[in-house]
């Protein structure tokens, strides 16, 4: 489904991403884990296409087409979703209708009809379901004074409504309580399906005993250090990073 | 050019337009005579700096015709907010036009009329309130409409009145207004524990037309009074429009303005507030969206003059084109006003290289215990916003154009009563292009 070659990013003048391979075939789940400024969620936002990254060399195919020639909603359309790690404010529009505008986007690109709002709102009550919400939270603005849990979990309601070939979730646990946390990764692993994908992109290991992946990777310093099965996470959550990190240095 | 209005001025003796209470006529004269003497303000004036009112001032402004000529309810239905049922005075290029009014079902105790018929019969309360409220001193502008005080909209809801629907002032131009000047006068009084909602429409059925409104609305509260008066200025392109509200509250009030801005070549508003007793609030909300070479200028001055109160200023501005706004927000806060809680907040949404804006708040502090803050912006998109909206599957042009109506809609949420918010909101989208 996605196969990241040899990935080089920069902001400015400073390159963050310096060549990562990866490849995420449908039905698995990556988790990218890494120190902070190791690049994980550089990678994240140069998937959905961030403008204010710039991809200077390497590819990334995605369900077949170069992913990288795409406009950020051209990705979305063609079923990629990040969940932001800081989840934008846009007081003035209603969480309804802000999920409805996005779904009809992806629909209409899909050559789908539009829903119009009392369909819409059928599609809402299930989806909430996902994310234990009530419906109120609809009426208010999108992440408008929510507070972080809140914020992530609307994160994730937008992913379910929006249904995703391949989600990518960057930092998802951040700030958030544990009961929090139990309902953003239930919520996940509900959306888990064979013919889908999920990358997961966290510094802790903590959301990875809730969203149990098949595959984690290291990041360090802008390549990929080290991959392996789920158990690798519990061994950075024992050691951290550094000796990771030590080992790429050596061998440098 | 002044000299033309001496002359217009000097020929109404006898007609309808010098008419009025016997006090009334010494006011008017006296306007006249100030107006003389000042003539209109130029860019050396500080208070007019930024606003280009020399097309106003050196052009030759006639009186309208009068008669509302071919104006059909149809023509009058989209400004109307899809109720008809509102009472709705309608002025056609200034002039009341009763046939196309509607007194729909004002309780006892309330009152919605031309001026021209409150000048005959609403003597004492014409006589407590008419330019009692906005001086002839205050501006060029308001000694001119003083002058030719004759036209507008009167309206007295009685004490402890809840009026549940809003009285509508329309005023609407045709093309027949091409080269006139119009000077409405309104007046406003809402009694001792009453409520109202008032609506004053600037419309144009001629949207080329250019023209000249040069209305004053003088607005009073009593106490414990809950007013929400709503300002839409969609005047022809080019037109020009030259305003002011003067609002006085007394203790216990509640006032809240919302202005709309989106039309006139050149269009100036002021509000001024005066909160005279204590425990006051006062809410004024502002949106200007222009385009093209339009400029919009919105000045607002809050006078606290006593202790206890509130006031609470947020006006924004989207510019697009080569247009430019401008806002001055002046707060004088007395010594007596102690406790005073005033908070300001300008902030300009940019849509293009070349659309600008001229900032500027002026407090006036002096009084010590009291809280008052203001902040001004100026900007663009963010861009992180718009990544995350097209990040959700919306295009980059609908991206812009939902982040750019977000920015108006906070603003636009502020309006209390729903029917007219819905009004508001549809305006706005109208302008942005839709979502």
């Amino acid at each position: 489904m996605l196969e990241i070659r040899d990935l080089h990013a920069s902001a400015g003048d400073k390159e963050i991403l310096k060549g990562i391979d990866l490849t995420v075939n449908a039905g698995e789940v990556h988790a990218v884990m890494g120190p902070n400024g190791s690049g994980k969620s550089t990678l994240a936002q140069v998937l959905a296409g961030h403008p204010a990254y710039e991809v200077t060399s390497g590819s990334v195919r995605y369900r077949g087409q170069d992913l990288l020639d795409l406009e950020p909603e051209e990705r979305a359309q063609a079923g990629l979703f990040l969940a932001f790690q800081y989840p934008v404010e846009i007081p003035g529009v209603s969480n309804a209708y802000f999920l409805r505008a996005a779904y009809n986007e992806i629909r209409k690109a899909n050559g789908l009809e539009e829903v119009d709002s009392m369909d819409f709102l059928d599609l809402l009550e299930e989806k909430l379901k996902v994310v234990e919400w009530e419906s109120e939270i609809m009426s208010r603005a999108v992440n408008s004074g929510f507070s972080g849990g809140e914020k992530k979990r609307n994160e994730i309601l937008q992913m379910a409504v929006l249904d995703p070939t391949l989600a990518i979730l960057d930092e998802t646990d951040s700030g958030l309580d544990i009961d929090a946390l139990r309902i953003v990764a239930a919520g996940v692993n509900k959306l888990r399906r064979p013919d889908n994908a999920i990358v997961v992109v966290t510094h802790y290991q903590r959301l990875l005993n809730y969203i149990v992946p098949d595959f984690v990777h290291v990041l360090s310093n802008g390549r990929i250090v080290k991959s392996g099965g789920k158990e690798l996470a519990l061994e950075l959550e024992a050691r951290g990073y550094e000796w990771l990190e030590d080992a790429v240095g050596a061998a440098s | 050019m002044t000299q033309p209005f001496v002359r217009e001025f000097e020929a109404r003796e006898g007609t309808v337009t010098a008419e009025g209470p016997e006090w009334l006529e010494p006011i008017r004269r006296a306007a006249m005579e100030r107006f003389t003497r000042t003539g209109f303000p130029s860019a050396r004036d500080e208070e007019w700096r930024f606003t280009p009112i020399a097309p106003v001032a050196q052009g030759t402004w006639r009186p309208p015709a009068g008669g509302s000529g071919q104006v059909t309810q149809a023509d009058l239905a989209p400004f109307r907010f899809g109720h008809v049922d509102w009472t709705t005075l309608v002025f056609v290029n200034g002039v009341y036009a009763e046939a196309l009014s509607s007194a729909g079902r004002l309780p006892a105790g309330v009152r919605a009329v031309g001026l021209g018929e409150a000048l005959r019969a609403d003597a004492a309360l014409l006589g407590r309130h008419l330019t009692r409220h906005a001086p002839i001193e205050g501006s060029p502008f308001t000694a001119l409409n003083t002058a030719f005080l004759r036209e507008g909209g009167v309206v007295h809801v009685g004490p402890n009145i809840d009026l549940a629907t809003p009285i509508h002032l329309l005023f609407v131009t045709t093309s027949d207004s091409a080269g006139t000047v119009a000077h409405p006068r309104n007046l406003i009084v809402v009694e001792r524990g009453a409520r109202a909602s008032i609506v004053e429409s600037y419309v144009t059925l001629a949207p080329g037309g250019s023209y000249w409104t040069n209305p004053v609305t003088e607005v009073a509260v009593a106490a414990g009074a809950w007013v929400e008066h709503t300002r839409i200025q969609r005047e022809s392109e080019r037109a020009y429009h030259v305003g002011l509200t003067h609002v006085d509250q007394q203790r216990d009030s509640h006032y809240r303005a919302f202005s709309l801005a989106m039309g006139g070549a050149v269009a100036r508003h002021n509000l001024h507030v005066r909160l005279n007793e204590e425990n006051i609030e006062t809410l004024m909300y502002g949106l200007y969206l222009t385009r093209g070479d339009q400029v919009t200028d919105s000045h607002t001055a809050i006078y606290h003059d006593q202790p206890n109160c509130r006031s609470w200023e947020v006006y924004k501005g989207i510019l697009d084109g080569r247009s430019r706004g401008v806002f001055n927000g002046k707060v004088f806060v007395k010594p007596e006003a102690q406790k005073t809680n005033a908070k300001q907040t300008n902030r300009n949404l940019l849509l293009s290289d070349l659309a600008r804006v001229d900032t500027k708040p002026q407090l006036e502090i002096f009084a010590d215990d009291v809280k008052c803050t203001h902040g001004a912006t100026v900007g663009r998109l963010d861009e992180v916003a718009r990544f995350y909206a097209r990040s959700r599957g919306l295009p980059a042009a609908a991206a812009d154009r939902l982040l750019t109506y977000a920015f108006a809609a906070e603003v636009v949420d502020e309006v209390a009563l729903m029917p007219v918010r819905q009004e508001l909101d549809r305006l706005v989208l109208e302008r942005l292009g839709g979502l």
